[in-house]
């Protein structure tokens, strides 16, 4: 079993992404974190044999439903605090838009979006975090994509330029 | 990413891939909990000194190891996860004490470490020669015969060499001033070399 460090530096920016992508630039670190703690005590108990990805994607998928219950209950929904003013910065931040479309994106599809796309989990992997059959994740990610094309729509504009 | 998520247009293609900055800000924030939680099972962290990158690790009994960059620290940590435990992390905070006094050693500044050492490393007659070696004072020495006679087995004097090529905490415990009966200065586990650059340290200080 390798030392739990080397599992941190392989897979931690990997669970930042997703973490960025399904809770969202405010509670991205808390995520984070409390994944990597969990991960951490679990960690001896672990199947050498264990898909490692999809094992801390599993776990950050479960904070990342406790921190959205946490935010439901407090009075001041993450929803209601303002933008910060001026965030114009992408496409290269995660912040302002493409969070904004990635929040408008039904829950199971911002899921399968996430943990395909940059978690790189196969959609089998995927049912079996999010419930329903590998096609209807399949199909989630893929119209969580079509959405996204409109809605933060950046990508693709230079290749088709250049394409042209 | 492959060229197939790139026709389809994935939206997350322009984003940094890495967040170096906020990664270290995660890594540190994760250090502390896990001290705080008790699961730090092994902190570890390397220092720079005049003998090469030495690996540094702790569990929370105390220093635990100390590997030469010949040693490959990679392999010691696997070892460290083998034997002790795999909840290893990067932690510069348990061995900041440590790290201070190697430092003082090397700068000739400190001729005897004040550490707690977590021996479990080292068992049996091997730990019972290496608990002794601290007393063999800082710019002195003496032969593996010697060191067999203290420890109570005069004729042990080829396991007196194996513990010493074994020592889990080289410089603390110091079996650089362990020489051969002949007054040369006899193999080191980092290297012959290493083992000559401590010992003119320490006649110089």
């Amino acid at each position: 079993m390798q030392p739990f460090e080397q599992i941190v530096h392989d897979y931690g920016p990997m669970v930042l992404r997703v973490c960025r992508a399904v809770v969202g630039p405010q509670d991205a670190e808390d995520a984070w974190s409390e994944t990597f703690l969990s991960a951490m005590t679990a960690y001896p108990g672990l199947d050498p044999d264990a898909h490692v990805e999809a094992w801390l994607v599993t776990i950050a998928h479960r904070k990342a439903i406790d921190i959205a219950r946490a935010n439901a209950r407090r009075p001041v929904a993450v929803d209601d605090i303002p933008e910060r003013p001026g965030n114009s910065d992408r496409p290269e931040s995660w912040d302002g838009d493409l969070w904004a479309a990635l929040k408008a994106l039904p829950k199971r599809q911002l899921q399968a979006v996430a943990y395909h796309y940059l978690a790189g989990l196969p959609y089998k992997e995927i049912a079996a975090l999010t419930g329903g059959s590998t096609d209807a994740a399949r199909r989630a990610a893929a119209d969580g994509i079509k959405t996204l094309r409109t809605t933060y729509p950046r990508d693709g504009t230079e290749e088709k330029g250049a394409a042209r | 990413m492959t060229a197939s998520d790139r026709e389809t247009g994935n939206p997350f293609a322009g984003l940094p891939w890495q967040d170096e900055p906020m990664l270290a800000r995660l890594h540190e924030r994760l250090e502390a909990q896990a001290q705080q939680e008790g699961i730090l099972d092994v902190a570890y962290r390397t220092i720079d000194t005049p003998v090469g990158a030495l690996l540094l690790a702790a569990t929370d009994q105390g220093l635990m190891r100390v590997a030469y960059e010949v040693q490959d620290h990679e392999a010691v940590l696997q070892q460290l996860a083998d034997k002790v435990s795999p909840r290893i992390l990067q932690a510069p905070t348990r061995l900041e004490k440590a790290a201070r006094q190697f430092e003082e050693y090397f700068s000739g500044r400190r001729t005897r470490f004040e550490l707690e050492l977590d021996w479990r490393l080292s068992k049996g007659f091997r730990r019972e020669v290496l608990v002794h070696l601290p007393d063999i004072a800082y710019g002195h020495t003496e032969s593996y015969a010697e060191v067999a006679s203290a420890s109570g087995s005069p004729k042990a004097v080829r396991a007196v060499g194996t513990a010493c090529a074994t020592n889990p905490l080289p410089v603390v415990v110091p079996c650089h001033r362990v020489v051969r009966s002949d007054g040369t200065e006899g193999g080191y586990v980092g290297g012959q070399g290493v083992k000559h650059t401590l010992l003119t340290l320490e006649r110089a200080a």
